[in-house]
């Protein structure tokens, strides 16, 4: 196997895990789970970013903005979603607006809408990578999906994450590279979106207290 | 292509599913068995049930109609119809083309056929079971379908032949990473067009949970060995579908009587693994609730579509 056939299988590979975890998030109900998928799927872009900053000639710059990707989604926002779940163990989706086999339809109409829609998008671009744009397309829609559909926060912080992984690698895919300084941008405002749900969800917990049935024991009027 | 030749393989191979099918079901209980530390019937033991039932005479429910008469021979004919003309032995077409379409087409009429003939009883249990496979075979067709259209993309044909001979002369064009998707999907659907575990349970009759058991119930002597047997041969067909389309290794190309030889053996031992790893797998796995099903079948679907998307994204070398 040469390097250009093991560059594209990895590329390959990374593309469809992105797509796969996307509809993994529709799949499972555990915020645990999804926040698991959510890791896998920061790791599939940081190796896009990689392999295509591997093919830049002067490639310094793009392989800082693929390791501040891998940061940021590999590593700071699950750490404070981690933090989020402690303050509510065990919380899953119990009353998602669809249900898990329409909403899992529901992708499979989206991903081909993405398909549909991302085709004139990718013949403008001279990239040949850019023939992969419709899967950063289908993330965005699944995303605003799972936004509309979920009732949890950190689900719907989770569609918003995803929305943003699709941008993120329509940018890496059709263009020749992103700047340093817009890939910062877009990070920390994540991380700060974050930090706020963060905020939110502890003052929820809080005012409401925990929600566990367990602690439920006695009629109160 | 020698017209003879390629009736004689027809039938031929019509034959060995036929013999084989009940054996698989012999091996996967068997395996069952032996894994749950009980001691098991003989790998024989289906096809004598089916012999002892093929003596006894059929009864028929008095409100019954012809579809209730009917259904279990439509059942076996499409059955053995897409066993003679499907790829398992030899990657050649017999009926000029053994397309996918087809081939999923004659399946989902056996399943109807079945469905009808639980309605058409008129007993409860019987209307339960076929609203239920209805349920499911809407969701498994289609998955049927898109899990080998992601590997018929790549090929260019919708002929199942063309696809598993592709498959063996140049595997690096026909399988990608996209294509594990696709095996996975085309798994989750044999099992749930076949009744087995999660999605029906073959070995009990409660009524709460049953699907396929829960449509057959009224049938009994002939007829129901009729049922028996082609539920036994559809399981040959789909296991032998995955084996093929995902692991073409050991199909003949050719109708050389050696060729044809290897070809039978080796897919008789890649049967005889996939049954026993379902029979495995069983022991392991608890039926799905009835509302989960969907979500499983969804999924399935997902996958598949995903696969065959990838096969239209992701086709092709990126390095410029």
């Amino acid at each position: 196997m040469t390097a250009d056939q093991l560059f594209d299988l990895a590329f390959n590979l990374s593309c469809g895990l992105l797509l796969l975890t996307a509809v993994g998030t529709l799949w499972r109900r555990e915020v645990s789970a999804l926040i698991t998928i959510l890791v896998v799927q920061g790791i599939a872009l940081t190796a896009i970013a990689m392999l295509l900053a591997s093919r830049q000639e002067d490639g310094a710059e793009a392989v800082w903005v693929a390791a501040g990707v891998g940061l940021v989604k590999v590593v700071i926002i699950p750490l404070l979603l981690l933090r989020v779940q402690r303050l509510v163990p065990g919380a899953r989706e119990t009353r998602p607006l669809a249900n898990v086999a329409s909403s899992l339809l529901a992708a499979a109409v989206l991903s081909l809408l993405a398909y549909a829609a991302a085709r004139p998008l990718a013949q403008v671009s001279t990239l040949p990578t850019a023939r992969a744009t419709p899967i950063g397309l289908a993330l965005v829609l699944i995303g605003f999906f799972l936004a509309a559909t979920r009732q949890r926060a950190v689900s719907q912080i989770v569609g918003v994450l995803l929305v943003d992984n699709g941008i993120a690698a329509i940018a890496f895919l059709a263009t020749d590279g992103v700047p340093l300084i817009v890939e910062l941008g877009v990070s920390v405002d994540l991380v700060l979106a974050v930090l706020v749900l963060q905020v939110l969800t502890a003052r929820l917990v809080q005012t409401f207290g925990p929600t566990d049935l367990d602690d439920l024991r006695e009629l109160r009027d | 292509m020698n017209h003879g030749a390629t009736v004689a393989l027809a039938v031929g191979q019509t034959a060995l599913l036929a013999v084989v099918a009940p054996y698989l079901v012999g091996v996967t209980r068997a395996v069952r068995a032996r894994l749950e530390g009980r001691g098991g019937g003989r790998l024989r033991q289906p096809w004598r049930d089916l012999r002892k039932l093929l003596r006894k005479q059929p009864t028929s429910p008095p409100d019954a109609s012809l579809f209730f008469v009917a259904a279990p021979p439509v059942l076996l004919a499409t059955s053995l119809i897409v066993a003679g003309a499907g790829p398992f032995v030899a990657a050649t077409s017999v009926f000029a083309s053994a397309d996918l379409i087809v081939v999923v087409g004659l399946l989902l009429l056996g399943t109807v056929a079945l469905a009808l003939a639980g309605l058409d009883t008129g007993t409860a249990f019987g209307g339960m079971g076929a609203s239920r496979e209805m349920i499911i075979a809407a969701l498994v067709e289609p998955t049927l379908l898109l899990s080998a259209f992601a590997l018929s993309v790549r090929v260019g044909s919708t002929d199942l032949s063309t696809i598993v001979a592709a498959g063996v002369s140049e595997p690096s064009r026909v399988f990608t990473p996209a294509s594990a998707l696709a095996a996975i999907a085309l798994a989750i659907a044999t099992l749930a067009e076949t009744s087995r575990i999660p999605v029906d349970n073959p070995s009990t009759h409660l009524e709460l949970t049953m699907v396929h058991e829960a449509m057959v119930l009224e049938y009994s002597g002939r007829d129901l060995a009729l049922v028996e047997w082609a539920a036994a041969l559809r399981l040959t067909i789909l296991l032998g579908l995955l084996a093929n389309l995902f692991l073409p290794f050991g199909v003949a190309t050719s109708l050389a009587p050696l060729p044809l030889l290897i070809g039978a053996l080796v897919f008789v031992l890649k049967l005889v693994v996939l049954a026993a790893a379902l029979g495995a797998g069983e022991v392991f796995a608890a039926k799905l609730r009835l509302f989960r099903v969907p979500e499983l079948l969804a999924g399935s679907f997902v996958l598949s579509l995903l696969a065959v998307l990838a096969a239209f994204i992701l086709a092709g070398p990126v390095t410029p």
